[in-house]
């Protein structure tokens, strides 16, 4: 006990969550493979940034409280595979990132098309349209 | 399993008084450091800004010519950051919600005229000094500038 | 088989102020499937860390949600700490398990007030707002704001719980706990709650973990999720243990929910016992964040994520906020399945839904 109280709880922290950066073709294997290990899935969101989509996913682990997240990081004109077919949970987040990002995901069980918020501008949070029509 | 689980408690209630407080006929108490809504000492106030930039709501204004302070009440939502913020501390959070309305409205404060004067003098001493100042610096370098053009005369004490 | 139509359910339902819509798909008088869409009150508040510096978004995102702000403000904190690598007084640490549980109070009295309301015990309900009053005066006592807490910073905390606070504190939760006992029973035994609640709503254990189910809604499915044991905040210096049930019903929800104040009441005395000597409430802290982290911390209604991504400017690129009820729709959706018409609206009231929440 002694030695992990000289740990700071950020380093703690820090130890628990682990990110692996992946490329798109690894991610629907890789979830798969976490999925079977008995991991859950949490949550996944997108960040677009340095004019690329970070997408991540995070599994938990709830016998060690560590958390794995996979970083996929696309072109905002790629399509990505939706994990929906083995992971139900995932059908809102991959719609949440679709309509406000902007990500193309193909595939998802249950795509709401662009129905999940009721908002009248597209990907608020994606790509910034050239001219000023945002706001 | 059991019926009349409640008879008890609900035999009591119908002796309790009421637990609610009757306001407006009884005051209501609020305890100390409870955040109610911003006031200004305005005449403390320097209109340095930083309360607008720090406010989330975009409740606040400042105009440093007129001297006022302005807050949209309506749109304050109390968390008391420009009171964190404030340099002069002259912003604090007091007692008492402020009372509704059927208008939306903007609350102005507005400095004393001394103090308007007096920063008005202060504005126009640090005016002149500034270009006292800058006359200086411009001489300074008129007369660098001729000191360059002529290297052998020996140089003047600054 | 009788012939199938399709009822709908909400937006503006009576059981909860929050616009949820469900099309239910029924077969007679039994739900065969719920089709959920939310999204009538997206406030786009993650959009706005581009336009306000990272100190100012504290406040912001604390008014994500108006049950468990508390935590809201504390995750989105601790998840910048970590980027900035601040390591906060032991004080404050406990300071924010001190409110962070009298939150969770607040929020699970609230709930079983929703739930007797739900089931037409008008009295009981009545008697959970009651109590929670004096939870609600504790706020406003410690953090100046009855729900709103706006204590938190990065780095801290605002206000100290000085000795005289902690001793009205510590009366008013022995209070809470005595009348607690007297609801309790009524809860527990009474027979027309039972009536209502016990064998209502299943969720087995597999779907709910399948389906990412999180906080007191899992806990009653017997899945053994408890964040709190990751030992955030102060919560590595207070002995605690995960409350679940097997029952999956919504009796269990609610007997998880109940036990969980007092296991809350628990805390508080834990941490204002262990609160250290040494006055510090906050650190300084220096410059811009530059990085990314997912924290995730354990609210009244379960898990939630918080994901932050600075840049090294005021502004950050990203801040993300998972909240439990997001996790929790689609475990609702499975248990609507099979149960009558006339139980969903109390079904929808036992995953603790906070639309606004979900939504941002």
């Amino acid at each position: 006990m002694d030695e992990v109280k000289e740990l700071k709880t950020n380093d703690k922290m820090r130890q628990l969550s682990k990110l692996e950066e992946i490329p798109a073709s690894d991610l629907l294997e890789r979830c798969l493979e976490l999925k079977r290990a008995g991991l859950r899935f949490s949550q996944a969101c997108a960040a677009y940034y340095e004019d690329k989509f970070h997408l991540t996913y995070t599994f938990s682990n709830y016998d060690t409280l560590e958390i794995i997240s996979l970083r996929v990081v696309i072109d905002p004109e790629e399509e990505i595979h939706s994990i929906t077919e083995f992971i139900p949970a995932a059908i809102f987040y991959e719609n949440e990132m679709k309509e406000i990002f902007g990500v193309k995901i193909k595939l998802i069980t249950n795509d709401l098309n662009n129905k999940l918020y009721r908002i009248n501008v597209e990907a608020p949070l994606g790509v910034a349209p050239q001219e000023g029509g945002k706001e | 399993m059991g019926i009349l689980q409640y008879a008890p408690q609900a035999l009591k209630n119908l002796f309790l008084p009421p637990v609610t407080t009757s306001y407006p006929f009884e005051p209501a108490t609020y305890p100390e450091g409870s955040r109610g809504h911003v006031d200004i000492d305005i005449d403390n106030c320097i209109s340095c800004g930083m309360c607008t930039r720090a406010c989330p709501s975009n409740a606040l204004s400042v105009d440093k010519m007129k001297g006022t302070w302005t807050i949209n009440r309506f749109d304050c939502v109390a968390c008391g950051f420009c009171v964190e913020k404030c340099p002069k501390k002259c912003l604090s959070m007091v007692i008492g919600y402020e009372t509704p309305n059927n208008t939306k409205s903007e609350a102005v404060y507005q400095k004393s005229p001394e103090v308007l004067e007096r920063e008005a003098k202060q504005r126009a001493e640090i005016a002149a000094k500034a270009a006292a100042a800058a006359k200086a610096k411009a001489e300074a370098a008129a007369k660098a500038k001729a000191n360059a053009n002529s290297p052998s005369e020996t140089e003047p004490k600054a | 088989m009788g012939k199938r139509s399709v009822i709908p359910f909400g937006p503006q339902h009576p059981v909860l102020p929050e616009p949820i819509h469900l099309d239910l798909v029924v077969e007679d008088e039994r739900v065969i499937e719920a089709i959920p869409s939310i999204g009538f009150i997206h406030r786009g508040l993650e959009g706005l860390v581009k336009k306000k510096d990272f100190n100012t978004m504290t406040y912001i995102v604390e008014r994500t949600c108006g049950i468990c702000s508390f935590q809201h403000g504390m995750g989105y904190c601790e998840t910048l700490e970590h980027i900035m690598d601040v390591e906060v007084p032991d004080r404050a640490k406990l300071l924010r398990t001190i409110w962070a549980e009298l939150n969770r109070m607040h929020s699970h009295l609230l709930w079983l007030g929703l739930l007797a309301d739900g089931f037409g015990y008008e009295n009981l309900f009545y008697q959970c707002w009651r109590i929670r009053e004096k939870v609600l005066d504790l706020h406003e006592l410690t953090a100046g704001a009855r729900l709103i807490f706006s204590v938190n910073k990065v780095g801290g905390v605002l206000r100290d719980i000085d000795e005289d606070k902690q001793k009205i504190i510590l009366n008013t939760i022995s209070e809470v706990e005595k009348e607690l006992l007297v609801i309790e029973k009524t809860f527990f035994n009474d027979y027309t709650v039972q009536s209502r609640l016990k064998g209502v709503g299943i969720l087995t254990k597999e779907k709910a973990h399948e389906l990412g189910c999180v906080g007191p809604f899992a806990r009653a499915s017997g899945l053994n999720v408890d964040l709190r044991k990751l030992n955030y905040a102060g919560y590595g210096m207070i002995d605690l243990e995960p409350i679940t049930s097997n029952d999956c019903d919504s009796y269990a929800r609610c007997y998880v929910r109940l036990k969980e104040i007092y296991q809350s009441i628990d805390i508080i005395r834990q941490a204002i016992s262990k609160l250290p000597a040494d006055k510090t409430i906050s650190v300084p802290v220096k410059g811009n964040p530059n990085g990314e982290f997912i924290t995730r911390l354990e609210q009244p209604r379960g898990e939630a994520f918080y994901y932050v991504k600075a840049n090294g400017t005021p502004y950050l690129d990203r801040m993300r906020v998972r909240t439990p009820t997001f996790a929790n729709v689609l475990g609702l959706c499975e248990m609507l399945k099979n149960t009558e018409l006339a139980d969903v609206g109390l079904l929808v009231l036992t995953i603790d839904p906070c639309i606004s929440c979900t939504e941002r």
